[in-house]
């Protein structure tokens, strides 16, 4: 790959870059939504110096009406990008995104195809307090037709954010709000991560620990504090859960024969629940401990930092479910429910 | 600028639903507010700078956590409003929102203490900045959600109503809200239910920072009233006294069943979020002429003058006012500093109701 210029960049220069490469590309790309021009997450800023006020279009405070926008100049041969600020917004916008986009080509007989994604902010870390840091993916992945992507670091936010404007569907496109500042070393250029692709981050033989976003910075942390209990982890970053990537799982697990599904989201329905019953599903038979759930604390994320930090797994929470399922500690109540679900 | 009709249309169609004269006044006599309720309203926009000036210092000095919207600029609206109503009256704020809850007679230690995220918090530390709320003031809640708190007062109207009280709610939103479809669905919700609810439109001229004239294509929010059939009136949002005998007339009507009201302040806020600066990185989205224009329409300047003039109160007994409301604001943050964190078992409570 000489020639190619890497820089360490922020998690917000890279959607900055994915999507200027992606303006350039390709002519029918436009972002929609309210202060693109400006930046609120600063991932779109400048973007209309370059591609000018109508590809690069700011809106009223309307975020039903805008996502729908989305969807007609998607079904009318454009390729958009509408930025919904935070993750919450999208609750506005749900008639669209749920009833109408993840509907429309199904529903009419695959006449359309629909390349748009949906780019907000996800989850907690900032102290912002219960409406502006809630966990949306598996509201999304509940959906039939709805791709979901949740990158956990620069690098594959560029490639996944080129990917999933490619694609030819309806993407909710979720980044971590907490993950923004972060760093890592991104190539310019054409980095295209397939949706639906997961990623081993680091090998291991005794337990495997599956998750992605912000989750997976949890797990690779406990993972080093299994190590030296002599417990080898292997951590699995899914990075698009809708749809995902059982195969990486289910073989994982046939070499482990342990798993903990971590997910920064609620324990009903939540993401975990859908990897650890897949796993109980297929590959029961390899398994030789009950699977274990890290979710977070089932109630609104509180605005006090302690409190918030208290409700989202914490690499402390993955040591113990970790160590519980190989034999090691105690991490489960009397009536055999994990004891980091709160209730 | 006095009261004055939005459009012909507006008239017009208020014609059929509702007696317009008793919005659509002749300008203010702004002495007939009388020295007493002048002089409330003075003690509460002059608490709520003080208060929102130490919560600026608190947040960049980074004291508090997640971040707030300061009411500084626009404390005419909420001081003229809540002093024209009732303690059981409903209210229902916004992100910006420590105004409002300070003006319905929220208790700045328990304010304060929320905003360090403190157990002591109106909301235990689990709400912060943009979720203020206390029941026991009618403060049905501030709102993280651009216009989440429109269909809220609409619900809290149908209750007056339902039992029978003469309770009037009100919502304050901003501009920006104006466009979204909750605006819209509560305005006409309100109009055929015939509620007493007012809608506060806090025109500040920016939802963050778009221009209300890029996000909408009228001059004037106010003028949306006449689709759904109610009154909309235009208020100077500056001038504490004229904001209050708007909203006397309003609520009036609203408690005779009259039905609602939307009422546009026009306004000015400083900026949409403390420690904007340096966020923006340089970039602007307004001009110094505008910013030279909100600091000479100051709200607390202009009742400041109004008093004296019409010799309510002497610059000496104005000062003790103040002094006072610097004294509660220490005070809170003492009180907020001296409370302690909420626990684990805070995070646990308040779910289910048993
Ligand atoms: C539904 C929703 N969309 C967007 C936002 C982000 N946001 C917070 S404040 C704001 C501007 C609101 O403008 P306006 O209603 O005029 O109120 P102001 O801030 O001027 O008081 C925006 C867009 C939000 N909180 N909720
Ligand atoms: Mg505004």
């Amino acid at each position: 790959m000489g020639g190619v210029i890497v820089s360490r960049n922020t998690y917000i220069a890279s959607i900055r870059q994915a999507l200027t490469e992606e303006m350039r590309r390709d002519e029918s790309v436009i972002l929609i939504g309210e202060d693109v021009r400006l930046g609120v997450f600063a991932g779109t800023r400048g973007l209309c110096d370059e591609f000018g006020p109508d590809r690069v279009i700011d809106t009223p405070i309307s975020e039903l009406a805008v996502a729908g926008a989305g969807i007609g100049a998607a079904a009318t041969g454009l390729r958009t990008v509408v930025d919904l600020m935070f993750g919450t917004f999208l609750y506005l916008a749900m008639d669209q995104i749920a009833n109408q986009a993840g509907n429309m080509r199904y529903m009419f007989g695959g006449q359309t195809s629909l390349p748009v994604v949906f780019m907000t902010q996800n989850g907690g870390g900032l102290g912002a307090g219960p409406h502006h840091s809630q966990p949306m993916h598996p509201l999304f992945m509940n959906m039939p037709l709805i791709k979901v992507v949740v990158p956990s670091n620069p690098f594959d936010a560029k490639g996944l954010l080129k990917a999933a404007i490619r694609d030819d569907n309806p993407v909710v496109f979720l980044n971590q709000l907490s993950l923004g500042a972060t760093r890592a070393e991104v190539p310019e250029g054409e980095l295209v991560i397939p949706l639906g692709v997961g990623e081993i981050k680091r090998q291991g033989s005794d337990v495997t620990i599956c998750s992605a976003g912000l989750a997976v910075h949890r797990c690779m942390e406990a993972a080093e504090v299994l190590a030296s209990d002599g417990i080898e982890a292997e951590v699995i970053d899914l990075r698009t859960l809708k749809p995902w990537d059982k195969q990486l799982v289910i073989d994982s697990v046939a070499k482990t024969g342990r798993f903990i599904a971590v997910d920064e989201s609620y324990p009903t329905c939540g993401a975990a629940s859908e990897w650890a019953a897949t796993v109980a599903e297929f590959a029961f038979s390899d398994l030789k401990a009950p699977v274990r759930r890290v979710s977070n604390t089932d109630v609104p994320m509180p605005f006090n930092p302690d409190l918030e930090r208290q409700v989202m797994p914490s690499a402390a929470d993955v040591v113990e479910a970790a160590r519980s399922t190989v034999g090691v500690g105690i991490g489960v109540n009397a009536d055999g429910m994990p004891a980091v679900d709160g209730d | 600028m006095s009261i004055k009709p939005i459009t012909q249309q507006t008239q017009q169609v208020q014609s059929d639903h509702v007696d317009s004269d008793q919005v659509v006044s002749d300008p203010i006599d702004k002495k007939s507010v009388g020295a007493v309720t002048a002089l409330d309203i003075y003690r509460r926009v002059v608490l709520i700078r003080r208060f929102e000036e130490r919560v600026g210092m608190l947040f960049r000095q980074g004291q508090l956590p997640g971040f707030v919207h300061l009411y500084i600029g626009q404390e005419a609206i909420a001081a003229g409003v809540c002093t024209a109503l009732r303690d059981d009256d409903y209210i229902v704020s916004t992100h910006r929102g420590h105004g409002h809850v300070i003006a319905k007679g929220g208790d700045p230690d328990r304010m304060m203490a929320e905003l360090f995220g403190k157990v002591t918090g109106y909301c235990k530390g689990k709400g912060g900045s943009m979720h203020i709320a206390d029941f026991s003031k009618g403060v049905l809640g501030a709102c993280g959600i651009v216009a989440g708190g429109l269909p809220i007062a609409v619900g809290a109207a149908l209750s007056a109503k339902t039992r029978s009280t003469d309770q009037v709610a009100v919502t304050f939103f901003g501009d920006g809200a104006a466009n979204e479809g909750s605006f819209h669905e509560s305005l006409n919700l309100a109009s055929t239910l015939n509620l007493g609810v007012l809608f506060v439109c806090e025109n500040n001229q920016y939802g963050e920072f778009t221009a209300a004239t890029d996000a909408m294509n009228i001059e004037n929010v106010a003028e949306r009233a006449a689709s759904y059939g109610i009154a909309g009136v235009i208020v100077d949002g500056s001038d504490p006294l004229e904001m209050h005998l708007l909203a006397q007339q309003a609520v009036a009507r609203a408690r005779q069943g009259g039905g609602p009201t939307l009422i546009e302040a026009k306004t000015h806020r400083r900026d949409h979020a403390e420690g904007e600066d340096a966020f923006l990185a340089g970039q602007k989205y307004r001009s110094d002429d505008e910013l030279a224009a909100a600091e000479s329409s100051d709200p607390l300047n202009r009742i400041h003058k109004d008093l004296l003039s019409f010799n309510f109160a002497s610059a000496a007994e104005l000062e003790t006012i103040d002094a006072a409301a610097v004294n509660k604001v220490d005070a809170a943050v003492q009180f907020a500093r001296n409370s302690d964190d909420p626990t684990e078992a805070v995070l646990l409570e308040d779910r289910w109701v048993a």
